[in-house]
């Protein structure tokens, strides 16, 4: 056993937290969430010249061949200042399922452009009856001369207006289950596509995309044809894990900044910090991000030594959910007022924690996977 | 990063499992709740020596194993698992076995650490007093000097197996006149047979005599059972707190509970269903599996901190405030679980589990309480740990 980082771990942690800080302050964040872009095209050049993009992707590729354990490391540097952007989707939603159902050609094409910041990719899954299994999947690929037509609506599909890629899952085969479902890569700018943004509780880009009889051609096929579910589950621990990642940052930095207040903050001649019941509610703030860290990485070293993972990753989403949630709202109370003020930072964490919760599934879905594992 | 165990730690622990699962068949114990530190068994024990599991992490010098605080981990999740009968060593072995290697004289180093080993020698630990709980530093019991002895008076309360034990480890007032109370304290051993202790039993909410009254009047004690410097006590036992506070046996008083759970609703017809088909079953019995390996996490972490030669800093006391926390919530899940069911005790027809779901919900009140409250532990961490001005 070994709870702590190894060096190359500890400068990666440290290299992408001291970036990150001056690159993304929160006046950076705010200004983002409010502009319709929601990136920043010069930071994430610099992304991508520190590597990032290719962390995880091969060297062949230009990529990094880091674990997912490192990924996670950044991730929860990431979800510590609220990085705004299409990192998430382009590396975890588009990058992954690339690397795993691509034909040499695919990965040729996409994966290199991802690495130098020139792609950015996404992942079009859920639909209007928002779900993340099979029964959710009813956009049609109908057989056409040319190949398929693409017809239905995907519903939030993050960063759809930024990205020049995106991979839709859709039913070729009538059913409900996994069998019949293909995935394509299809260019943004196919006749056919629109999008139209939705105004999200954390501010980030999500889209309803729809499509209208888009003609793609059998090249755009990623996988095998009905069986394209198999990528997805394959790579869904990975997904749910770094999204956990992510959230074990936030709850880190949530904490901070409530001890730091309690310790300033003066009420009745001291700092509200002397004060048991905040006392209380900061012990319970370190106890539960302390146990998002802890499950969280477990689930990410399963990962990592290519074990099976759905169980650990269901037990981090679970608990992360929940937990992140917690601490935000038992700092928004410590703060007292001025942390409902929109000029104040802690919303933007409290925001995020609600958003992530209700992204590939909450505590309850979790759970449920978890009492199928237990055998339940 | 590394969540899985060497090979030799595996080795330890299917070693254990082997020994336990063998003495279970020879009916040595049965599983249940609290066992582990209900039963006391010399016996036990003394196969436990034999093994080299007692004093497994004390050096070599001292008849030790000298292995890592991971290797007793290991041995605790699985005497914990089986809930076998430790109750005769464990606290000398956690607690008194250290104190007397960090503090003890040569002495007391010969004469009684090969005792501890060898499960000749069962130890209660008086500190608590009736004004004296979590504010430890009242104590009150006192230790006047006389000649080449202490005379002991006065009480201390809730002292665990004090009517099975052979000595008691006590903390008491050496000098009453210090500016601070901290500073007039001092620890001693005190043979439970002496002239003058007497020992009274409490019966608990469980219907269980676990934990007494000892009554101190006049008592002789040798000058040299004092353990460490005269009026350092308080010292010494803080020094003492993080060894002691977040073992797995925080996590698992209940545990046979929560595995008998799984396999109950699997077995279980509700409506001519499996009981575990009920989404309200599965979502509570996946909820605490995920709390479950969070604490077990917590302890490892504890463990692979000391292994590592350093002192966990707030994490023991956010381990052990987490993790009663969660015995707790299983108690009161395993009841409603059981329905009408869960209400039945030990001895009684038609209990499931032999009554351990109803016993468990009553014990698991003293959870959140011994050796630390839960809001104690949470000043510790707000404080010690995140640094926070002192309340
Ligand atoms: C089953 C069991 C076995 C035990 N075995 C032993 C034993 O073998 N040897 C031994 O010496 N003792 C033993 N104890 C005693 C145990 O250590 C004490 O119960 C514990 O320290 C609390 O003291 P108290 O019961 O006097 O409660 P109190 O200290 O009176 O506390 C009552 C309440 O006030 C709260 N409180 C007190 N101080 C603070 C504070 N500073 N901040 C916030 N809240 C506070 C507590 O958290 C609690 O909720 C045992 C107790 C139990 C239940």
């Amino acid at each position: 056993m070994d709870f702590g980082l190894n060096e190359e771990q500890e400068i990666l942690k440290k290299t992408a937290h001291n970036f990150l800080t001056k690159e993304c302050p929160t006046s950076f964040v705010k200004e983002t969430i409010k502009d319709e872009k929601g990136y920043s095209p010069e930071l994430w050049q610099k992304m991508a010249e520190l590597g990032w993009m290719g962390l995880i992707f091969p060297e062949q590729y230009g990529g990094m061949e880091g674990s997912f354990l490192d990924l996670a490391i950044l991730l929860e540097e990431m979800g510590n200042v609220c990085l705004p952007g299409p990192f998430f989707s382009t590396v975890i939603l588009g990058g992954l399922p690339i690397l795993k159902g691509g034909s040499d050609k695919q990965k040729e094409d996409f994966l290199p452009s991802i690495v130098e910041g020139k792609s950015i990719i996404t992942l079009a899954i859920t639909e209007p009856c928002a779900k993340y299994t099979p029964n959710g999947i009813e956009v049609r690929a109908t057989k056409s001369d040319k190949g398929y037509i693409l017809e239905g609506t995907k519903l939030f599909v993050p960063d759809a207006h930024i990205a020049n890629h995106i991979i839709v899952v859709a039913r070729t085969t009538e059913g409900t289950g996994a069998d019949g479902i293909t995935l394509f890569i299809v260019d943004s700018k196919t006749t056919g596509i629109s999008c139209s943004p939705l105004l999200t509780i954390a501010g980030d880009k999500q889209f309803e995309v729809v499509f209208d009889k888009v003609s793609v051609s059998k090249d755009n096929i990623l996988g095998a044809i009905d069986n394209g579910w198999s990528v997805i589950e394959a790579i869904w621990p990975k997904v749910i894990v770094a999204k956990c990642a992510e959230m074990v940052g936030g709850a880190q930095k949530s904490l901070e900044m409530t001890v730091n207040y309690a310790k300033e903050r003066k009420q009745f001649g001291r700092p509200i910090g002397a004060l048991q019941a905040v006392q209380h509610y900061c012990a319970d703030m370190v106890s539960d991000v302390d146990a998002c860290r802890y499950i969280t990485y477990m689930a990410a070293w399963t990962i990592s030594k290519e074990l099976p993972a759905i169980k650990e990753a269901s037990m981090a989403k679970a608990w992360c959910s929940d937990a992140f949630k917690r601490v935000t709202a038992n700092g928004q109370q410590v703060h007292g007022a001025i942390g409902f003020t929109e000029e104040h930072d802690l919303h933007l964490y409290y925001k995020n924690a609600k958003s992530w919760e209700l992204l590939f599934g909450d505590r309850d879905v979790h759970c449920e996977i978890v009492a199928e594992q237990m055998g339940l | 990063m590394d969540f899985s165990l060497t090979d030799e730690q595996n080795k330890l622990r299917q070693e254990v499992r082997d020994f336990l699962d063998q003495k279970l068949k020879s009916g040595a114990f049965q599983i249940t709740s609290n066992g582990w530190i209900e039963s006391f068994s010399q016996d036990f024990s003394r196969e436990m020596s034999r093994k080299g599991w007692i004093g497994m992490t004390w050096p070599k010098e001292f008849g030790g194993q000298e292995g890592t605080y991971l290797d007793r981990a290991i041995l605790m999740e699985e005497m914990l698992r089986y809930q076998a009968p430790i109750g005769y060593h464990f606290l000398s072995d956690r607690q008194v076995g250290p104190a007397i290697i960090h503090f003890g004289s040569k002495d007391q180093k010969e004469t009684i650490l090969p005792k501890i080993i060898n499960a000749e020698v069962s130890f209660a630990l008086g500190f608590s007093e009736p004004d004296a709980g979590s504010d430890l530093v009242s104590v009150r019991t006192s230790a006047t000097e006389e000649g080449d002895h202490y005379i002991i008076n006065g009480q201390k309360v809730w002292t665990t197996g004090a009517h099975r034990a052979d000595y008691i480890w006590t903390l008491v007032r050496t000098d009453p006149n210090a500016a601070k109370k901290h500073k007039g304290l001092s620890e001693f051993i005190i043979d439970l047979k002496s002239p003058g202790v007497t020992v009274r039993p409490i019966i608990n909410m469980a219907g269980v005599h676990s934990f007494n009254e000892v009554f101190f009047d006049n008592v002789k004690v040798p000058k040299e059972n004092m353990v460490g410097e005269k009026n350092r006590g308080f010292y010494q036992i803080m020094a003492q707190m993080d060894y002691e506070r977040a073992g797995l046996e925080r996590l698992m008083q209940n545990y046979p509970l929560f595995e008998y759970l799984v396999e109950y609703v699997k077995k279980e017809k509700r409506n001519g269903e499996p009981m575990c088909k009920d989404p309200k079953v599965r979502n509570t019995l996946a909820q605490l599996e995920i709390e479950y390996q969070i604490g077990r996490l917590f302890c490892y972490q504890v463990a692979w901190t000391l292994t590592q030669g350093r002192l966990p800093n707030y994490e023991a006391a956010l381990c052990k405030a987490y993790c009663t926390q969660f015995e707790k919530r299983l108690s009161d899940a395993a009841t409603r679980i059981l329905g009408l069911y869960g209400q039945l005790m030990p001895g009684s027809k038609w209990a499931p589990f032999q009554g351990d779901a109803a016993s468990s919900y009553l014990w698991s009140v003293s959870y959140t309480l011994q050796g630390g409250t839960v809001e104690v532990l949470k000043n510790i961490i707000a404080m010690r740990g995140l640094g926070l001005p002192l309340g």
